[in-house]
């Protein structure tokens, strides 16, 4: 059944839509965490420390993060490969292109391939930044909250993330409902709630993702 | 109407091809799109020159053998075949841009024309369903659902003329695959071989070189039988299915 899966265009969209919605069910829990940073340093850089005793004791300290994050890097490598081997095929199934191309299809759609080259790139970025700390200067291991203010002041950081946060707003919209479809769960009755669904997931983690740095810029959070 | 023709020409498949330019004149609007090119060949003709080659049947809309990607549209701008298309769609003094079906599935065979064998292959592989001979069997015999017939009816509409190939951005096959595997699939006679329809059909099309599916849903736009973009998420969901009911290497 795995090589059935593996072998097949449908079976690798359907291995996108799986690791696809487990990154975007990680991305809501992600939202939610990052918005703590509104109820100050100590709600948020304790809301941090408690990641990290996830699970205990049953698991040691940072186990459970560790889980998430190899979880998480496998989707990613997964929803990677099959987007680079299905695009490959797709660009060579029409060697020859019209001579009058007409605009097709919508922009989330159509900004999928790009999109999600944009946010594999932040995505390096961004650990780089706020986790590992290592392009950022005056990064204080253990303090969430100093961090994310510092990674902030940088004018240039905000328009990179606000860019990134913008693309996976637009990859989500096509993304959840396309997911819905490749499994099988969409219906002419559940379109327009799937379609619904999409937008409200899109809208609401764009929304929440921003808020951060606007946060930041504004003030509210220093 | 007088207008100004953009024609792909190609001699065969390995030949290389262009636009060629060609202004008709005396064009009625009520012609239909392959009357109005049935005119420009009369005078090509007379003039001693090839006539250009475009695929075409019954002219009624219904055998799927017309073929032509019309300004980037299959089938032209209305939600029709290239047959049915008529030229009061189209303005006095227009520049009309007339392509062959794009896919490296779909080879050239010449100018307008393409191999649309790849689809039959596809069906080949398991759009059929397996009945013992012998006396016909009584029409009552296997009671279908009303809503299972209307399912298969609206699927069984497919023609196959390849539009939906010829306008996805990825080339891809999966309207027309959908549309023959759910047409049996949801039917009690073809309950016997629902997995492996589904399963060997999906193969013969990847390994046609078809493209994948993003669902941008230009297949079921340009669909002149307007079976719908839901029919994909319906294989999907069959094959899904399958894969776990089958065990195969």
């Amino acid at each position: 059944m795995a090589r059935t899966v593996w072998g097949s265009t449908v079976g690798k969209k359907a291995v996108m839509a799986v690791s696809g919605l487990v990154m975007l069910l990680y991305l809501v829990v992600h939202m939610f965490g990052n918005l703590k940073i509104f109820f100050g340093p100590g709600t948020f850089d304790g809301y941090a420390h408690w990641l990290r005793t996830l699970g205990e004791p049953f698991l040691h300290y940072e186990w459970a993060l560790w889980i998430i994050r190899v979880g998480l890097v496998a989707a990613v490598v997964a929803h990677g490969v099959c987007a680079y081997q299905l695009s490959r095929r797709d660009l060579r199934s029409r060697p020859v292109g019209y001579v009058r191309p007409r605009a097709r299809s919508s922009y989330a759609t159509r900004t999928m391939r790009w999109g999600g080259v944009i946010l594999a790139l932040f995505i390096v970025w961004h650990i780089l930044d706020l986790t590992t700390g290592t392009v950022q200067r005056g990064f204080v291991p253990g303090h969430p909250y100093h961090n994310v203010v510092a990674a902030f002041h940088d004018w240039w950081n905000n328009v990179f993330y606000i860019a990134a946060v913008l693309a996976l707003g637009l990859h989500v919209r096509h993304g959840f409902w396309s997911a819905a479809q490749t499994l099988g769960a969409g219906s002419p009755t559940r379109d327009r709630v799937l379609k619904g669904t999409a937008n409200v997931l899109a809208l609401v983690l764009t929304a929440g993702f921003v808020a951060v740095p606007v946060g930041v810029m504004t003030g509210l959070v220093s | 109407m007088r207008l100004t023709l953009r024609i792909w020409r190609q001699h065969d498949t390995d030949a290389p091809g262009g636009m060629a330019t060609y202004d008709v004149d005396g064009i009625s609007p009520d012609m239909s799109f392959l009357e109005m090119l049935d005119t420009l060949n009369e005078r090509l003709t007379v003039e001693g020159e090839d006539p250009v080659a475009f695929d075409h049947d019954c002219r009624e809309g219904i055998c799927g053998a017309c073929s032509l990607v019309i300004n980037g549209e299959a089938h032209g701008p209305e939600r029709t075949t290239s047959c049915q298309l008529h030229m009061r769609s189209f303005r006095d003094g227009d520049t009309i841009d007339v392509e062959p079906w794009r896919a490296a599935a779909f080879p050239v065979v010449r100018d307008l024309v393409v191999d649309r064998a790849a689809f039959d292959r596809i069906i080949q592989s398991g759009g059929y369903v397996s009945v013992p001979t012998g006396s016909a069997p009584e029409a009552h015999a296997t009671p279908v659902p009303k809503a299972a017939a209307d399912s298969a009816f609206e699927h069984a509409e497919c023609i196959g003329c390849g539009a939906c190939v010829a306008a996805c951005p990825n080339g891809s096959a999966m309207l027309f695959t959908s549309a023959k595997v759910n047409h049996l699939n949801v039917l009690p006679q073809g309950a016997p071989e629902r997995e492996t329809r589904v399963l060997d059909m999906v193969a013969q099309m990847d390994a046609e070189g078809f493209g994948g599916c993003t669902l941008t849903g230009e297949c079921a736009t340009a669909c002149p039988k307007g079976i719908p973009l839901t029919s994909i998420t319906a294989m999907n969901k069959e094959w899904l299915r399958a894969t776990r009911k089958v065990p195969r290497s």
